[in-house]
């Protein structure tokens, strides 16, 4: 079971608001290479993984994305206190307001809303480690297009942040595929499933 | 008391607890819930440390750190052998 604690993992102090950022920054939450994506692919995912290391890789990294979610949350909430009308038309944030005014919403920097079709859960431990690889490279070149779209040192730092706990979940998500890997046949490690084949 | 009970004791502490800390939530200075909560919270701690001491950590900062990090270790909670 979960618990939550009231602090955030790495903390958040956005002196100026900045709406246009802000729709970017959602690509993080809701968007496909995004926090809420990243969370449930492996709380999804340590179901089927045959061996103690990976259950315990899946669980802490996929309950950590939590934590960075709501570091995300409380990046666009404080992007976007304190906005003029003016401002909210002139940024184009407008379209994002007229649905959720400055609500929290899971949903990419195009505006399209989450979806769980954003990750896979095959029931298959490399197939499963190595789309998290992926993920965690895809998430990285994602904080990296963020930090290319603002000079805001306040918002600079926890990105630099999240965008470092994707590189040690990366190391991670290859120390826990060679575990897996140690466990198969080394001359074919596709020979069966040890999720599912006995 | 074996696993099993005390993991049953620390489930019904919990859950004694949560649903105070629900209550609480919208009634912050009810005095009979506070008590409650007070008394319920000490009993899950002398539950929590029998547990641990001779069955393993609950969360990672209670794993040993002598010679191997317990947390890893199987069962898992969602596997049979966790709920017996």
């Amino acid at each position: 079971m979960w618990a939550y604690e009231k602090k955030l993992q790495y903390p958040v102090n956005i002196k100026n608001s900045n709406p246009k950022l802000a729709q970017a920054i959602i690509d993080q939450l809701g968007g496909p290479d995004g926090e809420l994506a990243a969370s449930m692919r492996y709380l999804n995912q340590r179901y089927a993984a045959p061996y103690a290391q990976v259950k315990g890789v899946l669980t802490d990294i996929g309950t950590e994305e939590l934590a960075h979610l709501e570091i995300v949350s409380a990046i666009l909430y404080q992007l976007t206190r304190n906005l003029s009308i003016e401002q909210i038309k002139e940024s184009g944030f407008d379209t994002y307001f007229v649905d959720h005014t400055t609500g929290i919403y899971p949903s990419g920097a195009s505006g399209m809303p989450f979806t769980a079709a954003y990750f896979q859960s095959k029931g298959d431990p490399v197939t499963d480690l190595v789309e998290d690889l992926a993920a965690e490279q895809k998430a990285r070149a994602t904080y990296e297009n963020i930090l290319r779209l603002t000079d805001d040192p306040d918002v600079r730092d926890p990105i630099k942040f999240l965008r470092e706990r994707e590189i040690v979940h990366f190391q991670r998500f290859g120390e826990a595929l060679r575990i897996t890997q140690d466990n198969l046949n080394s001359k074919n490690f596709y020979a069966f499933n040890p999720a599912f084949d006995k | 008391m074996n696993g099993n009970n005390l993991m049953c004791a620390i489930q019904m502490y919990d859950f004694y607890l949560y649903e105070l800390n629900l209550y609480l939530d919208t009634h912050p200075t009810d005095r009979q819930a506070l008590d409650l909560f007070k008394k319920y919270t000490e009993l899950k701690a002398a539950a929590y440390d029998a547990y641990i001491s001779k069955y393993g950590p609950i969360t990672a900062d209670q794993s040993s750190t002598d010679e191997r990090f317990n947390w890893v270790d199987d069962p898992w909670p969602w596997e049979r052998s966790a709920n017996r």
